[in-house]
């Protein structure tokens, strides 16, 4: 593997020095599920490997009645490890139980995933379709980023050099609300998402009506997509095929997909419907059960 | 070059201490520097499960994990599996259901089972292949490791480890 230094700071401020201190070539170290991999192939130049995991801000996983804090490098067990997470987040368990297999999981972190910013990566629309915000450090203090607008490219994210991901807020769910995420691959685990989607849905207190809704869909575009019109198309509709039908028509038509050895673009568009259908009928389901 | 960096850590109950570059995985350390040769490179990039160990109680890939975070963790590796010369009930189901061929794969198999009945002793067969999905093999077509696991944890189950 190329030669790296190691520093393991304690602090965000100390963090934050690091990376102003060493540019675009000193890398945050979570998991290391994909940057090791990516340093070891040279697809990385690293002169200085930063373990954030000693900073505690990056490792807290707070639940409370303002909503869930998730540490930018807290494992995916960790989160699915938690019962009351599990019950009040159903869809970003169903996403961090299948990135990679128990091995990866142990280590694989949300922030992680968020910031390696892969088009088809796993947990990034369900944390859009979650409406979680990014909480960043930088030299200049803290700031803070919707996700849907935090990859910009293939392995490409808009944070600085100097720049940090501290931890994703996500906002309590409110009453009559769910979510649910799912991915298509051609094994049964451990693939890379053909096409993956997520929705979260708020419905009337009757269950009859879509109050709000997020969609969003990864695989199909250079980042994973917020697909606004599929949410238009849902809320203040009763809850039913027309509304769906309508969702489903906005995802397809936003989707930009390549052809490549994972599938064709005519099947991931295809995908994109299928499986943002699926996840806005769990959704459903999963509020009117809530 | 970067100096070596002095780690002091836990490999299987024993305190110890080695010096490792930071480039240098735990899967490294552990091979080349401390000679505990029974976890294997495969893929080594985190695919196939052969160098798996558990790095404070969870399951790891040994191969994407730097030896320089292991300071003050606990580690424990296929070489901790048996006690002695007695070998752990998973040892003896993988010899006695023929679950290896070519052997690579084996270690990886049996730290990551063990990992799984000690926190799930009555894991049926579709949570112990969905657990060990992260672990590959080429030779047996899995049907036999899945047989073995399942014999050893009935066999766990009736004698508990301690009891």
């Amino acid at each position: 593997m190329q030669d790296f230094e190691y520093v393991a700071p304690r602090t965000l401020d100390e963090a934050v020095g690091v990376l102003s201190k060493h540019g675009p070539a000193a890398r945050v170290l979570a998991g290391g599920t994909d940057l090791i991999v990516q340093t070891r192939e040279n697809r990385r130049d690293v002169s200085v490997m930063m373990d954030v995991k000693h900073v505690p801000e990056t490792m807290e996983l707070r639940l409370d009645a303002g909503g869930l804090t998730v540490g930018a490098a807290v494992p995916c067990a960790r989160i699915y490890g938690d019962a009351e997470i599990a019950r009040r987040y159903p869809a970003l368990i169903d996403s961090a139980s299948l990135i990679g297999g128990i091995q990866v999981q142990s280590r694989a972190s949300l922030g992680g995933n968020l910031c390696n910013a892969s088009p088809a990566a796993d947990s990034i629309p369900t944390l859009i379709a979650l409406g979680a915000v990014c909480r960043i450090a930088g030299p200049d203090g803290r700031r803070e980023a919707p996700v849907e607008e935090f990859c910009t490219a293939p392995g490409r994210n808009q944070l600085a050099p100097n720049e940090l991901l501290v931890s994703l807020a996500f906002p309590a769910p409110p009453a009559h609300a769910g979510a649910a995420f799912e991915r298509f691959i051609p094994r049964n685990e451990m693939d890379i998402a053909v096409c993956n989607a997520a929705a979260s849905v708020t419905l009337s207190a009757d269950g009859a009506t879509f109050v709000s809704a997020r969609v969003a869909v990864g695989a199909v575009a250079p980042t994973p997509l917020f697909i606004r019109a599929a949410a238009d198309a849902l809320a203040g509709q009763p809850v039913g095929a027309a509304a769906i039908d309508r969702a489903v028509e906005a995802v397809r038509a936003a989707a930009q997909p390549i052809t490549d050895m994972r599938g064709s673009a005519a099947q991931r568009r295809h995908l994109a419907g299928v499986l943002a259908r699926r996840v806005i009928e769990r959704a459903v389901e999963r509020a009117r059960t809530a | 070059m970067s100096g070596k960096t002095h780690v002091t850590t836990t490999i299987n109950g024993e305190r110890t201490e080695f010096l490792c570059e930071p480039r240098q995985s735990l899967l490294e350390v552990l091979r080349d520097e401390l000679g505990l040769t029974g976890t294997k490179e495969g893929c080594n990039n985190g695919n196939c499960g052969a160098c798996n160990v558990t790095l404070n109680g969870a399951l790891v890939n040994s191969c994407c994990v730097l030896a320089v975070e292991t300071q003050d963790a606990e580690v424990r590796t296929v070489e901790g599996v048996a006690a002695g010369d007695h070998l752990h009930p998973l040892q003896r189901s993988f010899l006695e259901n023929a679950a290896l061929q070519c052997g690579i794969c084996t270690p990886g198999f049996i730290v990551a089972a063990k990992a799984l009945l000690e926190k799930e002793p009555d894991a049926d067969e579709a949570r112990i292949r969905h657990w060990l999905a992260g672990n590959l093999c080429r030779c047996t077509g899995y049907d036999k490791i899945v047989r073995a696991v399942l014999d050893a944890a009935a066999e766990m189950r009736r004698a508990p480890a301690g009891a």
